[in-house]
């Protein structure tokens, strides 16, 4: 149990979270009675390891990004337990950096200004850190732009940039590239395989893209719809760029579009 | 640019021609509506005696105090409140009470309190723009986009570094517009002040004027005052194209 614990960066146990359902005026959106808590997760249940890249997926609005605040300490659990090295999360920390779902850039920053934000040493010292994370990112030459003046691709590589720039041992990623178009999403996800192996940290990962979890995970944990319950914990252990289109990963794909409920010929 | 500036010309020239045809086609009397030509007159003349500047300086300056100690003020109390539930709980009933009061019905305390001269009419500015700002700082706070508070929080930004940092950039678009409508509020209000509790400014000069039956001279002080109005919305507006600001017209 002891060693279990070292082994394992997070510890979910029994995690439940619901919400009082306020009277309001989307109440007859909602699927949830009226006056009845709102239950979102219903006793989740996993660990990850140190340095694993695990991806989150299930239907939409099944409360993964519920989760994700309550991992990441932006939310109290109902209950049940998360513990990162074996400690209970408090609260939000700049070790644990998430990049959210919506645009999270503050847009009266360049992306220069943006990126040094994540650092907390003096100014002469971290400009040239700053260029050298937004060299990494391939936005080098944009460094004074404001964001309203990037592209959506752009704007999210500045935040991965600003998130990275902490050297965070936890990075949580909410959809984070579920805006962009096809091709800039595949390059993103060619990118999250370099940085996952350039850096020593854990990565929480969700995504409502099937092929992303199986291309990028080394572990992918899929959800079933709300409540929310672990439906599938699934390690995958395979060797980076994958395939998809054959072999065993072509399979579990199947699997997990059978598991969702899809019947599609794929 | 083009575009706005003919706008502008198009406009005023189509007003004085208006102006002129109706006050001569009905023949007019001077003391109902003067003509373009005599307000024309009264203006010059009173640019010549340096009247105009006299009294046109007197009433920026306690505008630009009024409304200075409003911001200095108003701001930061919003920016506070915003963020604070409790305060607001505690302090909003208060200020939706004061607020309505005109600041008009102000003027026989503050002559009281701070007898002739600017003091009371500066004080009047300042009540004129100080609610209308702490209200609208509180609400341009209450609508930062939770994700930009999120991100401050998990930077671990905190006090004064969370506050020039994070919310006053933020709330910043909205708070300008919010300084464009009050400063019109405050020139609107000054001009009234002047008419009765002090003895320069042009709202003076257009009560000076009305008891002397120079209606030339009163129609002349308006469009000098409408024209400075104008300038000092001017003067906000290049505020909005500071490019820490310009995100929040680039949203739309």
């Amino acid at each position: 149990m002891e060693q279990d614990e070292t082994l394992n960066k997070i510890e979910v146990r029994n995690l439940k979270k619901s919400y009082v359902e306020r009277r309001s005026k989307k109440r007859f959106l909602s699927q949830c009675e009226p006056q009845e808590d709102c239950k979102v997760l219903d006793g989740l249940d996993f660990s990850i390891p140190a340095g694993c890249f695990a991806c989150f997926i299930g239907p939409s609005g099944c409360g993964k990004s519920t989760m994700f605040r309550i991992i990441s300490g932006f939310e109290k659990p109902s209950s049940g337990t998360v513990l990162i090295e074996g400690k209970p999360v408090t609260g939000p920390s700049n070790r644990h950096v998430c990049v959210f779902q919506e645009d999270g850039l503050f847009p009266w920053l360049t992306a220069r200004q943006n990126i040094a934000m994540g650092l907390t040493n003096a100014a002469e010292e971290a400009r040239d850190e700053v260029e050298e994370y937004l060299e990494l990112v391939g936005l080098s030459g944009f460094g004074d732009h404001y964001p309203h003046e990037l592209s959506g691709g752009m704007r999210r590589r500045a935040e991965v940039a600003r998130a990275l720039i902490t050297n965070p041992e936890i990075l949580f990623m909410d959809e984070p590239f579920g805006a962009l178009d096809f091709v800039t999403r595949l390059q993103m996800r060619e990118e999250m395989v370099n940085v996952h192996q350039m850096f020593d940290m854990t990565i929480l990962f969700i995504t409502h893209d099937i092929d992303e979890a199986l291309q990028l995970g080394d572990k992918v944990i899929m959800l079933s719809d709300r409540p929310a319950t672990v439906a599938w914990d699934l390690d995958l252990d395979f060797p980076h760029p994958r395939d998809l289109t054959a072999g065993p990963l072509k399979d579990l794909r199947k699997e997990i579009y059978r598991k969702m409920g899809l019947h599609l010929a794929l | 640019m083009a575009v706005r500036r003919a706008g502008f010309f198009l406009i005023f020239s189509l007003l004085l021609l208006l102006w002129h045809s109706v006050t001569t086609f009905f023949d007019i009397p001077e003391y109902l509506f003067p003509r373009p030509d005599s307000v024309a007159g009264a203006m010059w003349e009173m640019v010549l005696g340096g009247q105009l500047y006299r009294n046109t300086i007197a009433s920026l300056f306690r505008v630009t105090w009024g409304f200075y100690l409003a911001i200095v003020t108003a701001v930061p109390l919003g920016l506070f409140i915003g963020r604070q539930r409790y305060f607001r709980a505690f302090l909003n009933p208060l200020i939706q009470f004061l607020r309505p009061i005109s600041p008009l019905a102000w003027i026989p305390m503050a002559l009281m309190w701070f007898g002739i001269g600017d003091k009371p009419a500066i004080f009047l500015i300042f009540l004129s723009s100080f609610f209308p700002l702490v209200v609208f700082t509180i609400s341009s706070v209450l609508n930062i986009k939770k994700t930009y508070l999120r991100v401050a929080q998990n930077f671990g930004l905190k006090g004064s570094r969370l506050y020039l940092r994070v919310i006053l950039p933020a709330a910043l678009p909205e708070i300008i517009t919010a300084l464009r409508i009050t400063l019109g509020t405050a020139w609107l209000v000054i001009v009234a002040a002047e008419m009765i509790a002090v003895k320069s400014g042009l709202g003076y000069l257009i009560m000076d004027a009305r008891n002397s039956l120079r209606m030339d001279k009163v129609v002349a002080g308006m469009v000098a005052i409408g024209l400075i109005g104008l300038v000092l919305d001017h003067v906000i507006r290049l505020l909005e194209r500071m490019p820490s600001v310009e995100w929040s017209r680039m949203r739309r």
